[in-house]
């Protein structure tokens, strides 16, 4: 959903130009996530399912702490719990608040084939416009983090909307207001690299963790939620982070190149068919019945 | 608390045992992160599991549930080793320089028991507890004196009393004599070796030692400018020694010189937002609000009561001591001012025979004891899941099938209300029970207004946020009714001694539902005569507020709810409402947020945050200190002490003991079980005591006598070590009604070993039995990297863990969805002997396959 606050600057599957581009400049938000501080209290899930007023949905003990095995229709943040033995021996629990990352270069984007269904405001946010959506699913196939879920009833898929409705409102997400240790921050994303820098430098300068860093991927542009993790070099284990995400090649080339050979294919087909019809006409009857029946007596 | 917990974010080092305040105190938790963010703050949890706490911490050790005396015991012979102690402060500040009388002997001698033990009473004569008195000097005023803490249980028939501490100690500030303190507490501990250390808790010798070294370093070569603070909670009161594990905390951070620093400290997580307030109101037997001892039949008089339980300076003669609890009478008199008004006068003794004689122990577990014998009748139940939270839940339940009564006030039927259908009971059993249940509806925590006192004594008012639902009542709506009609029943019918009864202040506007704010205003007390101050020449008139507990007389002149309370809510209004965030000296005092008692001091014993001479140990965490021009003690936080006692003068800072300094040894009968706390086993336990195996066990623990309190060892099959404890998206028995809560955290689970799960074959998810010799309880299998086997002496064994928090009655029990079992079917009816909390936290158990 669009407010006057929210500027669009990317629309899925859209034809034309965007609408206002390039009128205003706006600083993208970004919420920093210091998975070092994170002591998995899920005041983050309740805050998120109470704002957003999503119902509860069952679950099962499955032998973790973990709410449920993945973000649902229903269940946009979810902490997951991952036990995790270091080199030395020592135990680590880590915990990772998983939700949708906000890509500056969005796979569900790319891949949704619905005008307007998914925008990118300016500030960064990568929200679903349900009211477009035609339920095809293509979101999560391009999406690196496995985040978006459909909803069988509605046939509309859902994620985070990094509360882009506080936001527009000059408010931090409801997630980051919950978080009672305060390793939640939200801000601008250059305030926000530099606080995760200075934790990261923190973690290795006095706390024996050589490789920790802070995780902002490259391959899809940089994105609007950052971690910092205690071992920069291993996110897979925190619950399956992609070490180098970007938008699926099958994606990529679908929505790039061989969007243009399509387009291609289609065009020169038509032209094709013009030149064909300037050079050759069209095709006379008399002609047809001559060669219907070539070699018959009259 | 000592300390508070924004204070927390001052420390340089966290040593958090017994407690897991990131699953259990979030909020409170950002504090120590905050320390960690901004002043690379070291974490160091020991815990039996690896708890969400540890998952942010710097370092774990696993520790077997009940050794933490042990564990504590080895790093105070460490600090003391590697001379990384706080000396000045131990010199000056606490008790350790006190010479001790010849003829008391420890358990090193006496094969596991204190001097003066009666093997057939299981009790102590503590005469030989004492210090030795000092000859030349004697003060004046030493006439005569009365022992501290002889009062601190109503003593059994037959105990000889107690003699008095002397006047005058005697002492060595070389801390060489061998009988000092400083000598008997390092010869004690002294057996405490990191190898035993490594036999008793199961921590490995090398890990024991880098938690040692790590923790102690912040007086590394004796330097005071860091604080350390130790954080604990009910994983260490829940034992049959548990008030000893937190003195042997106490200890380590008077050898550190932790207490009376910012970010320092001895500091309870209390398990409920309420808690605090409960024990300062006396929701205990053996207290009056404000912690005044209950008076006994022995004592027959008002005086004679005063007698025994109010202290008398015991200290070096050069030495100064404020002795704080010498006003005791003032609080006592003011009290009873507050419960009888006129007809408390001074010929009457304030009208002490109104008050009950506290002949024995009616503590929590004595009480469903009491109930299962026959001799209580029946129960009123405010919130408060006695059933759930046990121990021992099927005692309880077949109390409660004796009792003629119950009547539980709560927002969701509970386990409690609903004992006549407990799982397992047959309809036969129903028919034969008798107790009338009466079910009241009562407001929920946001429905009502009131104070809330939190773990670091800061008294918050909060407001109603919700009107209640349908018929539900306020408590003191239903108090005060059952209370006006017990009166209207005696004013018709008389009975056996009414006055008491009739003669209770009730001036509140509404006598059926007091407003709180009137209660408050009652317990922070008012002057009933216009008073002055001598020294400041304030006035005060007949019916004002008091200002403080300064103010307070034994002339019935003022009267006083709680006198600890007094101050906070003055003629300037209700301070306990302020919320006013600004903190000036940034060291999270917050002055304006809310009131701390006492006198709305955050830190106390403060002025040890200072050398002898008054100037503070580190100069970036100025807290108070004496300005020579004034005169007097100043600061960013209230002086816990006498303002103008000068530095010179010796005053120690520990104003609440008659030493005026803090107990490294606690005299006489301070504590029931000794002097220095002493390593023994929990009542069940996989191992005899490796440091004296005839003497195991607590000596003076006593067991209960019912057929249904048993007892295991290691002999009838019980050889797994389980501890019970609480998750941060559950909170007790209430949540399992909430389908949010339900949803984070749908089943009961219990969390074991993956060594444990491959020996017996079990997977996680599947269903399990875990049996105590008194019950059983069945939940799904965590198995985790989390706990691991320990070798105890050479034995291995297998911890388990489960939380306590589904039972017989919720969103999921009712559905069917679980084996409806609490957890505390399985825990024993034992009790630590001074604060008779029961043994939750380490027992024996077997598991099986469901």
């Amino acid at each position: 959903m669009s407010q006057e606050t929210l500027r669009i600057q990317k629309i899925s599957a859209h034809a034309g130009s965007i609408p206002g581009e390039g009128t205003q400049r706006e600083f993208q938000v970004c919420k920093l996530i210091d998975t070092t501080t994170c002591i998995g209290c899920k005041a983050c899930e309740v805050a998120c399912m109470e704002w957003n007023d999503l119902p509860f949905g069952e679950t099962v003990f499955d032998n973790t702490y973990q709410t449920m095995p993945e973000t649902r229709w229903n269940y946009w943040n979810l902490i997951l719990f991952n036990e995790h033995e270091r080199d030395d021996g020592t135990l680590m629990w880590l915990m990772r608040k998983n939700q949708c990352m906000h890509c500056a270069d969005p796979g569900c984007l790319d891949a949704c084939p619905s005008d307007g269904a998914i925008v990118q405001y300016t500030n960064g946010i990568v929200d679903f416009q349900q009211e477009h959506c035609i339920g095809c699913g293509y979101c999560i196939t391009g999406c690196p983090f496995n985040i978006p879920k459909f909803n069988p009833e509605t046939k509309r898929v859902y994620k985070c909307t990094l509360c882009a409705d506080r936001v527009g409102e000059g408010l931090e997400p409801a997630c980051i207001k919950s978080c009672p240790t305060g390793c939640l921050h939200f801000g601008s994303k250059d305030d926000m690299k530099f606080l995760a820098e200075t934790r990261a430098k923190q973690l290795r300068d006095h706390y024996n963790f050589s490789n920790a860093g802070v995780y902002d991927p490259p391959g899809v542009g940089g994105t609007g939620v950052i971690y910092v993790l205690h071992d920069a070099s291993e996110p897979e284990n925190y619950g399956g982070l992609p070490k180098n995400p970007r938008v699926p090649l099958t994606v990529k080339l679908w929505k790039g190149p061989l969007k243009w050979l399509g387009n291609v294919a289609m065009v020169g087909g038509l032209i094709g068919l013009f030149v064909h019809y300037l050079r050759f006409g069209p095709k006379s009857r008399e002609e047809e019945f001559e060669k219907k029946h070539e070699g018959e007596q009259p | 608390m000592t300390n508070g917990w924004v204070d927390m974010k001052n420390t340089d080092m966290m040593l958090i045992m017994g407690g897991n305040p990131a699953e259990n105190h979030p909020c409170g938790f950002k504090w120590p992160v905050e320390a960690k963010r901004t002043r690379n703050a070291k974490m160091i949890v020991v815990d039996p599991r690896f708890t969400r706490t540890a998952a942010v911490a710097d370092l774990h050790c696993q520790i077997r549930a009940g050794s933490d005396i042990a564990f504590l015991g080895g790093v105070i012979r460490y600090a003391i080793e590697n001379n990384r102690i706080a000396k000045d402060y131990l010199i000056n500040y606490t008790n350790a320089a006190f010479v001790v009388q010849k003829d008391f002997k420890m358990p090193a001698d006496l094969d596991g028991v204190f001097s003066g033990f009666d093997a057939t009473s299981q009790t102590y004569n503590k005469a030989t507890w004492n210090y030795q008195g000092g000859g030349g000097g004697a003060r004046k005023d030493a006439v005569t004196n009365y022992a501290l803490g002889a009062a601190a249980h109503p003593p059994s028939s037959g105990t000889p009393p107690t003699p008095p501490l002397p006047a005058n100690v005697d002492f060595d500030l070389t801390l060489q004599n061998p009988n000092c303190v400083f000598q008997l507490l390092k010869k004690h501990y002294s057996r405490y070796t990191p190898e035993m250390v490594e036999r008793i808790t199961g921590i490995p010798k090398e890990q024991f030692l880098k938690a040692a070294d790590l923790y102690t370093s912040i007086r590394k070569d004796g330097d005071m400018k860091k604080a350390s603070t130790i954080i604990y909670a009910v994983g260490w009161t829940q034992h049959s020694f548990g008030t000893q594990i937190i003195r042997t905390a106490a200890i380590l951070q008077l050898v550190l010189g932790n207490v009376g620093r910012a970010g320092g400290g001895v500091n309870a997580l209390r398990g409920h937002s309420n808690i605090q307030g409960a024990t300062d109101m006396a929701g205990l037997f053996d207290n009056l609000p404000g912690y005044i001892k209950v008076p006994t039949p022995a004592d027959t008089s008002f005086d004679a009561w005063m007698k025994r339980i109010t202290p008398t300076p015991s200290k070096p003669a050069p030495w100064d001591s404020f002795n704080y609890y010498s006003n005791t009478p003032k609080f006592a008199a003011s009290y009873l001012k507050a419960l009888y008004g006129d007809a408390a006068t001074k010929q009457n003794g304030w009208a002490f025979d109104y008050l009950p004689k506290v002949d024995r122990n009616y503590s929590w577990v004595q009480m469903w004891d009491d109930m299962y014998n026959g001799t209580v009748k029946g129960m009123l139940a405010f919130g408060m899941n006695g059933v759930a939270i046990g121990p021992n839940s099927k005692k309880n339940i077949d109390a409660l099938k004796k009792a003629d009564f119950l009547v539980v006030g709560e927002i969701y039927p509970d386990e409690t209300s609903e004992f006549w259908k407990s799982p397992g009971i047959t309809t036969d059993e129903m028919k034969q029970i008798q107790t009338t249940v009466y079910r009241l509806p009562c407001a929920g925590f946001a429905e009502k207004d009131g104070t809330f006192t939190n773990s670091a004594r800061w008294v918050l008012w909060k407001n109603t946020a919700m009107p209640m639902p349908g018929d539900a009542r306020l408590d003191q709506a239903i108090v005060a009714q059952i209370f006006l009609k017990i009166r209207e029943l005696y004013k018709r019918d008389g009975g056996k001694f009414p006055d008491p009864i009739l003669n209770l202040t009730w001036n509140y506007s509404n006598p059926s539902s007091p407003p709180l704010f009137e209660v408050l205003k009652e317990i922070n007390g008012k002057a009933l005569a216009d008073l002055e101050d001598p020294a400041t020449k304030q006035q005060i008139k007949a019916g004002q507020q008091l200002p403080g507990f300064a103010w307070l007389k034994d002339d019935g002149t003022t009267s006083c709810g709680n006198w600890i309370y007094s101050g906070c809510f003055t003629e300037g209004g209700n301070q306990t409402s302020r919320r006013d965030p600004s903190d000036p000296s940034g060291l999270g005092v917050h002055p304006g947020w809310g009131w701390s008692w006492p006198a709305n001091r955050r830190v106390l014993y403060n002025r040890a945050s200072c050398d002898v001479d008054g100037k503070p140990w580190d100069p970036t965490r100025k807290q108070v200190w004496w300005n020579e021009g004034q005169q007097k003690w100043v600061g960013n936080d209230v002086p816990d002490f006498k303002v103008d006692s000068k530095p010179k003068d010796h005053m120690g800072p520990f104003i609440m003991n008659p030493e005026g300094v803090g107990r490294i040894f606690a005299p006489l009968a301070a504590f029931a079980d000794g002097p220095f706390p002493e390593h023994y086993e929990p009542i069940e336990s996989p191992v005899d005591n490796v440091l004296h195996p005839q003497q195991t066990h607590n000596p003076v623990v006593k067991r209960f006598k019912t057929p249904e309190d048993k007892y295991a060892t290691p002999k009838d099959g019980y050889t797994v070590v389980c501890t019970t404890y609480r998750l941060t998206e559950l909170y007790h028995y209430w949540t399992k009604n909430n389908p949010m809560n339900v949803q984070l955290i749908p089943e009961p689970f219990v969390e074991i070993s993956v060594e444990m799960a491959n020996e017996m074959g079990f997977t996680g998810g599947e269903k399990i039995k875990v049996s105590s010799i008194r019950g059983t309880y069945i939940a799904k299998a965590m198995v985790t990297k989390r706990i691991k086997p320990l070798m105890i002496d050479g034995k291995k064994v297998y911890p388990i863990g489960l939380p306590i928090h589904q039972g017989y009655r919720g969103i999921a029990e009712d559905e069917g969805k679980d084996a409806r079992t609490l957890a505390n079917l399985l825990t024993p009816t034992v009790v630590d002997p001074n604060a008779y909390t029961p043994e939750f936290k380490g027992f024996l158990v077997k598991v099986e396959k469901a």
